[in-house]
């Protein structure tokens, strides 16, 4: 029957919204009362049905909305687009990739026709059809990485790996949550890491880059992060600081449900075939406290956890102006009862 | 068989003498599909079904990565070695069924070079054949310069001269031929990246002149798998399982732990990609590292050892597995 897609928007009138099953199918980041980092890494294989993993490449009922906003950001800063020189290769490696999986995933919406070096792509949803070769560019719109991902929800690292580290040369970087590819291009794993706090006392980067650096063709890798957002805004870019950062000062006792959002990454992992390169896929998932509260275990869960963030991560995370406010709201449908180990809602 | 890499289902769809000492087989899938694209420079692993033994081998692959109906690598014959290439040229025959890993690059191109210049000896030409033919179809700039015994013994030389004409160049040990390494390496414009494979004599050649001649050490590429070395059996507690195994003199430290149905990761069982690092718990002898991945620091410190190429003699050995 397909994917029925919402007309929403993430900017202005600010009318996204999730579907009850979408509700249900939110990858919800905590599977214990607190929270803390850890390499959380593990590998990314197809889970139940109706989850966000039931595809490695999940296609929801946003796509349509979420496409259209990303063509909104670039408009505005083609800078959200950079591939370096050397990228093309990889960036031909990921076009494959995300075909492949999205025609795999959802034949209703997508198809795959590949004679030789001839390929033809339908994308029902945005109305494409095209026949291109694989490996010339003069055949796409746009360079391969930027035409798929034009195509595709969430944002995409591609990496470099050489002399034993993984650099970030090219990318598609308009759902960010307060980071810049623009800034970042051309880094290191170390030095785009650099800003997190805590992290690099435990070790965790030297450990999640040689683990990186090991993942092999056919065996992808995953792991969720989180942050909160204040309205439903794709995106949070330090370039649009000025639109969305003055938004965590209007949440109010009355507006929490409306407006605060969690925020969800599904970050996965790929080794790609023939540039050697990774890509990281940054796949934002976003769901309002009132849509949320509508899984109790969720709600009192929610609550210890911002409860107790620690005070650094509370602020890298840029928390702190409405946290008290948002603790406070959460603490009324947390009647202190234990909740189930596991992410999923009871 | 190793937790750490997806195997792949494949018949030997044939089997080319080469010349005297190599022979190519060609794998492709049993259920007919394509095989995984790979890039210029990765390897499979082998494994050979050698009566009780299971021999677990890496080799580069050599076809064109453009081509993925068949994979293809070159197995030099030796003599003297631990047998796993001799299985190779006696035993395997077209229609039989193996399993092989999935490709691994750890001797990858760098894509940023305005040049690639590869120096290659002997068998270390296979992973220039798959990289040649990958750069020539994106129209890269590169030169080949390979070292041989003998003209009949030069490996592909007839091919890659037939394919690249003036940019490859070959150099014959038995007619004193050699490369003028320092002159070349002097003259490359900058941006180039250099690429070696070949004996280990060859390597450190060729990575010492170019640190002498002031090249970054990021811009050398060199691929160089340890064959494991034959030795003195000896005994091994593996603490975590709670096994105790004895090495045999043909056999590595990682065949033996693999031997008593213990898993170690792995990708390239040739002491470069780190994946079967295993702790010491303690000992009383001295070690024998042949990897390339443990800094000297760690080889001295008698805490760390690669099992698939790093030997043991002495008293007594506990390792965390």
């Amino acid at each position: 029957m397909g994917i029925t897609f919402r007309k929403e928007t993430f900017r202005d009138d600010f009318t996204f919204r999730n579907s009850p099953e979408h509700i249900r199918r939110f990858p919800f980041p905590f599977h214990e009362d607190s929270y803390m980092y850890a390499v959380n890494i593990e590998p990314h294989v197809v889970g139940p049905k109706g989850s966000v993993l039931e595809n490695l490449i999940d296609v929801d009922e946003h796509y349509v909305a979420e496409m259209q906003d990303r063509a909104l950001v670039l408009a505005e800063d083609p800078l959200r687009c950079q591939s370096l020189p050397h990228m093309t290769l990889a960036g031909w490696d990921l076009l494959e990739l995300l075909m492949e999986q999205q025609a795999l995933g959802y034949p209703e919406h997508f198809t795959l026709e590949r004679n030789g070096d001839r390929w033809r792509w339908i994308n029902r949803p945005l109305g494409i059809d095209d026949t291109f070769t694989f490996g010339d560019t003069s055949t796409l719109p746009y360079g391969p990485m930027e035409y798929i991902t034009r195509q595709s929800q969430g944002d995409f690292c591609i990496l470099d790996q050489r002399d034993g580290n993984l650099w970030m040369d090219a990318g598609m970087v308009t759902t960010q949550a307060d980071w810049s590819l623009d800034f970042d291009i051309g880094m290191n794993f170390f030095e785009w890491h650099a800003p997190v706090p805590l992290a690099h006392e435990k070790g965790i980067f030297v450990r999640a880059l040689k683990f990186l650096i090991n993942i092999q063709q056919g065996k992808p890798a995953r792991r969720l992060n989180w942050t909160m957002t204040i309205n439903p805004r794709l995106d949070t870019s330090p370039e649009n600081y000025h639109k969305w950062g003055p938004d965590r000062t209007t949440v109010t006792p009355e507006n929490v449900g409306d407006k605060v959002h969690l925020r969800v990454e599904l970050q996965s992992f790929w080794r790609l075939p023939r540039s050697n390169g990774i890509v990281f896929p940054i796949r934002c998932y976003l769901i309002k406290m009132d849509e949320l509260v509508t899984q109790p275990k969720w709600a009192r869960r929610l609550h210890r956890v911002i409860r107790d963030l620690p005070e650094e991560l509370a602020t890298y995370k840029g928390l702190t102006r409405f946290r008290p406010t948002l603790v406070e709201w959460l603490s009324k449908l947390d009647d202190g009862s234990p909740t189930s180990s596991g992410f999923g809602p009871d | 068989m190793s937790t750490g890499t997806t195997k792949l289902d494949v018949v030997v769809s044939d089997v080319v003498p080469v010349n005297e000492l190599v022979t190519r087989f060609h794998f492709r899938r049993r259920d007919g599909e394509l095989l995984p694209t790979f890039s210029g420079g990765a390897h499979v692993v082998v494994e050979m079904r050698d009566g009780e033994r299971t021999r677990l081998n890496p080799y580069s692959l050599m076809g064109s990565p453009l081509d993925t109906r068949e994979y293809t690598i070159s197995v030099r014959r030796d003599d003297v070695g631990r047998g796993g290439s001799l299985f190779m040229h006696n035993s395997v025959k077209p229609g039989l069924e193996m399993v092989i890993s999935y490709p691994v690059n750890l001797f990858s191109l760098d894509l940023r070079a305005k040049k690639h210049l590869m120096l290659a000896g002997g068998i270390g030409i296979t992973p220039f054949m798959a990289q040649t033919a990958q750069l020539a179809g994106e129209g890269g700039n590169f030169e080949l310069h390979y070292t041989c015994r003998t003209a009949s013994l030069g490996t592909y030389a007839d091919v890659l001269r037939e394919r690249y004409g003036r940019r490859v160049r070959l150099y014959h040990d038995d007619l004193e031929e050699r490369i003028e390494l320092d002159r070349l390496l002097s003259s490359q414009p900058l941006g180039t990246h250099l690429y070696v494979c070949g004996p280990a004599g060859m390597i450190n050649w060729v990575r010492d002149r170019a640190a002498a001649l002031g090249w970054p050490p990021e811009t050398v590429h060199y691929e160089h798998f340890a064959a494991p070395q034959p030795g003195l059996p000896f005994d091994v507690t593996l603490a975590v399982s709670g096994k105790t195994i004895q090495v045999g003199e043909q056999q590595s430290l990682l065949e033996a732990i693999e031997a008593a149905g213990v898993d170690p990761p792995y990708l390239c069982r040739g002491g470069v990609c780190g994946q079967c690092e295993t702790n010491v718990i303690s000992c009383d002898g001295k070690f024998i590292h042949n990897d390339h991945w443990l800094s000297e620091e760690e080889h001295r410190s008698g805490r760390k050892i690669m099992p698939c190429v790093s030997r043991f003699e002495g008293n007594s050995l506990v390792l965390e597995r």
